[in-house]
Order: structure tokens, then sequence, then C-alpha cells
């Protein structure tokens, strides 16, 4: 029997019972279809986290003040007691580092801006002209920041989109004078729109230099540096650099901390890619339960063709040959159950993309060969008991059932 | 040397503790283009010794001589091509596959011998065109008559031009007329130089047949044999 004659008979044999096929294909699909589906969620929800954090610009390095004994990133290192304020001269000795192209001071602080007898609660931003570049956000009007002296406090402000709109409306706003706390700064620019990161809502920021948000605070510390390395593989050896010069500033005590966008992200990657492999180890519990389902339709075959496969043997069938025609029609339902998953996984991904559209709901490459993979060989492998079984027929036997 | 040559059969089936002998010391030989039809009773073994004969079932002792080659000790593989080359079936519940048409059915043994498509086609237009079944080629088995299911059966155990022809109660499912019609194809077959060993009940089937085999509790009661017709 030539392996195409195999195929034919096999595939002749999976279409003579159509209920049965499409109930075998419908099982393996969900099996398939949920590894699809669920990988996608979850690889779904890494990459949204991981865009989250890449929002904020590549290449980064962010100092903090102050130092917990413990490594890595957690509530403890991110607000931690403050030895030694981090100043603006800091910020400025960590532009000697070689392997640093850019770098942002951050003054935080909350302060009221008021236009026009419209008065409004905002989070102050006291930084560079640099940061726009660091952040890579786009200007809707006018530009940001001036890059001068870290000492000058200018008079000027950039508003996010969102806090344009609510004071200015439909007016514009540039070259506006607007009053934030006790001064009064001019617009000289506004940010286009960007969304969340790192926890605040840059549309509802108001920025100005950082000298003259220290000033408005009456405070010297900054909140954060922001670096930017000179590539991402520049990121450790720049980490380096600036641990060395922040040492070198505190007589050789290093009281700050050094978060690289790489640590944070790659603990939420790992998380989140153990969470992904989790359920797909969930959704490959179905597939077992569909090559046992496999199996079992199998066997009834076998037993609804005892007849035919005593015939077979009667007309000349070596037990390979019955043996292969089984195999490999429970291979076909696999396959045909692991296609219409994977279409049907597909559907369901794009079904999830729809309902959420922040949600990069693509299942992975690996996920997607693992369901088909586990597919076809749980298929087979719960197809060879019931194929040998078939082989083993005595055929007077075989041929006196009807 | 004959064809086929039986000689010291035993077939004994374990039923519980009871040890029933199908056949017992059977010796029997079957020369080329015989028409021997193998009668007796219920349970007198005959259907054993088809089943033997068409290397379905291994004796527990004795020999058989297919063509002068001791086929008993030959493995299940070796078995299967023999079936598959030397032999052909023809069953009383004929035995055709529901889902394939009659043409797919008749070339079954084709495919299982690995004959290649382009061969297996004008073999089988052949064939059908032998039986005058052209017009049913595409018809399934439900949608056949028993005759010419028996007809598509036949067909199949031919394809392969066996030495012998093993029928089992051939016309045991059908009516007197397509019996008679059945019986006289194989004879046909028979008159062509194919051995034909018939078991049947039907006395008169059993009547045409040159030799008759007459079986009781697994012995071989009477071997009559009648001068060939002139």
């Amino acid at each position: 029997m030539t392996p195409a004659d195999t195929l034919r008979f096999a595939t002749r044999a999976a279409t003579g019972y159509p209920l049965r096929t499409a109930l075998m294909v419908l099982a393996m699909s969900i099996g398939v279809a949920a590894v699809v589906v669920l990988t996608a969620l979850g690889d779904g929800a890494r990459r949204y986290v991981v865009n989250e954090f890449s929002a904020l610009g590549s290449n980064l390095v962010i100092v903090l003040p102050g130092r917990t004994a413990t490594g890595g990133l957690g509530l403890g290192n991110i607000i931690t007691s403050t030895p030694r304020d981090l100043t603006v001269r800091d910020a400025e000795a960590l532009l000697r580092a070689p392997l640093v192209t850019r770098m942002a001071p951050l003054s935080v602080g909350n302060s009221e801006i008021a236009y026009g007898g419209r008065l409004r609660e905002a989070m102050v931003v006291g930084t560079n002209g640099d940061y726009v570049d660091i952040r890579a956000f786009r200007m809707a009007e006018g530009s940001f920041l001036p890059r001068e002296d870290l000492g000058r406090a200018s008079a000027v402000a950039v508003l996010g989109t969102k806090l344009r709109e609510e004071l200015f409306g439909s007016e514009p706003a540039v070259g506006r004078m607007v009053r934030v706390g006790d001064r009064r700064l001019r617009v000289i620019g506004v940010l286009g729109k960007t969304g969340q990161g790192l926890g605040m809502n840059t549309d509802e920021l108001v920025f100005m230099p950082v000298a003259t948000a220290q000033a408005m605070f009456n405070t010297n510390n900054l909140f954060r540096i922001i670096v930017e390395a000179r590539s991402r593989e520049a990121i450790g050896p720049a980490k380096q650099q600036l641990e060395d010069i922040m040492r070198l500033r505190r007589e050789g005590e290093l009281d700050v901390t050094l978060i690289t966008q790489d640590a944070v992200l790659g603990t939420f990657d790992r998380i989140l890619g153990a969470l992904t492999m989790a359920v797909a180890g969930i959704a490959a519990i179905s597939l077992a339960v569909a090559g046992i389902l496999v199996m079992n339709v199998m066997l009834v075959a076998v037993t609804q063709r005892t007849a035919e496969i005593g015939l077979l043997k009667a007309l000349g069938a070596t037990g390979r040959n019955i043996r292969l025609a089984f195999l490999t029609e429970a291979a076909l339902l696999s396959l045909a159950g692991a296609i219409t998953g994977y279409a049907l996984g597909h559907l369901g991904a794009w079904g999830l993309r729809l309902a959420f559209p922040v949600l990069p709901a693509w299942p992975p490459d690996w996920a997607v060969f693992a369901g088909i993979g586990t597919a076809l060989t749980t298929g087979i492998l719960f197809g060879v008991m019931p194929a040998r079984r078939a082989a083993r027929l005595d055929p007077v036997q075989a041929l006196s059932r009807r | 040397m004959a064809q086929i040559e039986l000689s010291g059969i035993e077939r004994v089936f374990k039923l519980g503790d009871s040890e029933v002998h199908a056949l017992h010391e059977l010796s029997v030989s079957i020369e080329r283009g015989e028409y021997v039809a193998v009668m007796g009773p219920s349970g007198s073994g005959k259907s054993t010794l088809l089943n033997l004969l068409g290397l379905l079932d291994r004796p527990n002792a004795g020999t058989y001589r297919l063509e002068g080659r001791d086929v008993t000790t030959l493995s299940p593989d070796e078995q299967a091509e023999v079936r598959r080359t030397r032999i052909g079936f023809v069953f009383q519940s004929f035995h055709l596959v529901p889902r394939l048409t009659a043409a797919e059915n008749i070339a079954l043994p084709l495919m299982l011998a690995g004959i290649p498509p382009a061969e297996r086609h004008t073999r089988v237009t052949q064939a059908l065109k032998d039986f005058g079944l052209e017009p049913r080629a595409s018809h399934r088995p439900e949608e056949l008559s028993g005759g010419q299911r028996q007809r598509v059966a036949i067909a199949r155990a031919t394809i392969m031009r066996p030495a012998v022809i093993l029928a089992d109660e051939p016309t045991g499912n059908l009516d007197r007329t397509t019996g008679q019609d059945v019986t006289h194809l194989l004879e046909e077959l028979n008159a062509s130089g194919v051995t034909l060993i018939v078991v049947t009940h039907d006395p008169v089937m059993g009547g045409r047949a040159r030799r008759r085999l007459m079986m009781e509790d697994g012995r071989l009661l009477q071997d009559v044999r009648e001068p060939a017709p002139a």
C-alpha cells in the first residue's frame, strides 16, 4: 500500500463518518483555540506593559536619591529616606559620563495654575529642554523649555494638552501669561497628546525650568534625574560610569539608586511571560483531554469497523497496512482539529483586540507552534493504541462480526 | 504435485476447560482447476477448513502446502502476501466497505498490493465490464441489490487473478435466481482455470461441483468425485 493510498483511504474513512469526525475536530480545535486565545491574552498583557514602559523613552537610566540595602525594584527604593539630596549640580556632573548623551533633572510638586479666572490644581514638573527629546514627546504648539543654564529661572511654562484645553478652551495659549503658585509665567508651548507614563498623565502637567520650580517650592533637591545612554548596549556601562561619578561626589558612598529601564522591563517581562506560560499550560490540558478523546473515538472506530479490518486482512493487508491506515486517520483528525483551532484562536484573538483595543492580543509564534504541535502529537500518540489493536485483530473473528 | 495439499491437519479450539476438535487428522489434496464443494452440517468444521485454506487461521498440527510451498510456517506478513496474490475470498455477507463505491471496493486488493493508480483504473474498468457492473461503478454497496453486491465481491476476489477462490456460502444471502447467477459466475471463473472451493449447505449447489467433501465432526466423511463432464 503506497503512502498516497494510505492517506486517501484514511481520508475516506474520516469523511465517511461526518458527525464523529466533526465532533472530534471540534474537541481538538477547542483545545488549540484555547491555547492560542489565552496566550494571546497573556502575551498581549505583557506587550501592553512593555509598551507602556517603552513609552518613557529608550535607553534610560533613572537616578533617584537614597539607597536601599537590597537591589532590585520595589516600593522600598522608589520611596526612600534621603541621606543627602540630589541636586542640580549632581545632574550636571552626570553629563560628564562619556556614554551619556542627554540628561534631564526632575523636580516635582503640586501647585495651582490660573488663567483668566479659571483655576486648577496641577502637578508641576521642573526640568530642562532635553526632557522633551528624552521622552520623545511631540509639541502641539510652540516650543519646549529653552536649553539654558540649569540655574536660570526663566519665567516660562509648557502645558500638557488637557490642561491647555481646560484653561484656554479654544483660545490660543502660546504667548499668554498664566499664574502658577505665586509666579506669573509665559506659556511658550503645548505638548501633544501623550497619555499615561510612569504613573502620571503628562497631558495634565505643567512644565517649567527646574530652577523656577525649585524656587517656587523653595527647595534644592531633585525628585529624579533621567539619563539617556548612548545606546541600548551602553546602558550597563553607562550605569557603572554614573555610579562612579556619584560615588566621587559623595566621598565614596553611593547614596543614590539607579534604575535602568531594562531592569524594570525585564521584571515585568519575566512575570508576565511566566503568566503566559502558565495560562498556556492550563490550555494544554484541554489538548491532552482532546488526545484522550481521539483515542476513544479511534477505539470506537476500530470496533465499528471490525468486519472491515477482517476483510482487509483477508484481502492481503498486512498488520502494518492497517496500523498505518488507522494512525493516519487519527493524525488527520488531529490535523484538521489543529487547523480549525488555529483559525478559531485567531478569530478569538481578533475579537479580544476588538473588545480591548489597548491590548495587543496577538498570539506569540511559540504558542501557536506549541499548540498545534501538542495537538498533533497527542492525537498521533493516542492513536497508536487503537491502531495496534486494529492491526492485531484475528481475521477469522473479525470477519464473523457484522 | 497437487495445488493444495493438507496432511494431518488438526485444529483445536479451547472452550473453557473442554477442547473442541474443529478439524481432526484431515488430509486432502486438491488439484489446480478443481471445483470442490465442502459440505456438512453446522459445526462440522467446514468454515474452519476454509479459513485454514485461506491462511486466515493456523492449524495446531499438520502441514498445508500451497503450490508446493509449506505456508503454515510463514510469517504473518508473508501469509498476507500469499492471500493478496494467490487467494480470492467470497463471503456470504459480501463484506463490502460501505463508504466506498463499487469500483473502489473492487480496487481494494490492487491498492493493498501497491499497484499504481493508472493500472488499477484499467483493471477495475475491465472487471466492471466483465461482471456487468459498469452502470453501478460509482454506487455505494447500500445502493446495490444483493446480486450486484455479490458480483462486486466476486470482481474484488478475482481482480488480483488468484489461483484459488474460496467461497463461503456465496449464495446464502441471495434469492434463488440471483443465487444461480452468482453460481454460474463462479463456475465460469472455474472454467477459466481457477480452483474453486465452495462451502455450502445447499445440496443443489453442492451437487453442481465435480467433487464433494462431506464433513462431519471435523473429519472428512466422504470424498465424492464425479467424472469431468464430456
